[in-house]
């Protein structure tokens, strides 16, 4: 599945990097609560989160994320998306809650990945 | 690459949001290295843990990371309040993060058992009152 993919199953807008919508996407990980996400560890992985903030970005910068997608019609503002530019992370945001935009995804054959050495 | 390069990083605590700066300059040094991925999102992520828990928990500190051929040290130092039972502040979902920051996406009380299961060693030492260090390795196989 591509990012492009993700943002047509999702009726996601991109908010930034739409040159790389075209990248590879192997896994998933749903989550408001950011250690949850730093303990997960796939590769090219899209992030589904209801948080706002530009940590969100820099969590993403640490875990090789390619793709955030934010739930429930979040926008992020001005720095997170400079942020997200530099660090080459397209941005989509999406009408959807948390549980059927995972849903949507696990349907269309997205999973998740599993725990860092457990 | 046979000789050690140090780097030093002092971390603020004025500003919650920009936490995470000192962690993202190691990432992009050693990329730039051509150290393997893996070890990269290693030091990465649990250098990162350890920079918001010097934000959150202790008005910010110091970084240092020493890279060598074979291995990656890192030495994070604050004099923060210090941590009374280092046992139970490593147990997963223990935290004494205010709800504000746990709004914010931390305050999980992952940190410790996440850098713990990044770095191949880590050491905590601390003085209540005095403050905190903690010392992580990272292998370079
Ligand atoms: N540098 C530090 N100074 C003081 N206390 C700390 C420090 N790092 C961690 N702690 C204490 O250990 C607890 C657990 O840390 P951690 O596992 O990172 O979870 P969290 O940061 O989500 O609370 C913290 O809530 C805090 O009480
Ligand atoms: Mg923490």
């Amino acid at each position: 599945m591509t990012i492009k993919d993700i943002r047509q199953a999702l009726g996601a807008r991109i908010i930034c990097g739409d040159h790389l919508i075209d990248r590879e996407v192997h896994s998933a990980c749903g989550s408001d609560m950011l250690s949850d996400v730093l303990a997960f560890v796939k590769d090219k992985a899209v992030l589904l989160t209801g948080l706002c903030n530009l940590q969100v970005i820099r969590t993403a910068e640490m875990m090789d994320i390619v793709c955030i997608v934010f739930v429930r019609g979040k926008m992020p503002d001005e720095a997170m998306i400079e942020l997200a530019i530099e660090k080459e992370i397209t941005l989509l945001s999406t009408g959807h809650r948390m549980f059927s935009a995972c849903g949507i995804l696990y349907e269309s054959g997205l999973r998740g990945g599993a725990s860092y050495r457990e | 690459m046979s000789e050690k390069i140090v780097l030093n990083y002092d971390v603020d605590s004025d500003d919650f949001t920009r936490a995470g700066e000192a962690s993202s300059k190691v990432k992009r040094k050693l990329k730039l290295m051509g150290v393997d991925p893996d070890v990269v999102r290693r030091v990465a992520i649990s250098l990162y843990e350890g920079e918001i828990n010097m934000v959150i928990h202790a008005d910010g500190g110091t970084i240092q990371v020493i890279i060598f051929p074979d291995k990656i040290e890192m030495t994070l130092r604050d004099r923060g309040p210090g941590i009374e039972d280092i046992e139970l502040a490593m147990r997963a979902g223990y935290t004494t993060a205010p709800d504000n920051i746990r709004s914010l996406g931390f305050g999980a009380g992952m940190g410790l058992p996440n850098m713990k299961r990044y770095a191949d060693d880590l050491k905590i030492e601390s003085k209540v009152g005095i403050g905190t260090t903690v010392k992580m390795r990272v292998d370079i196989p």
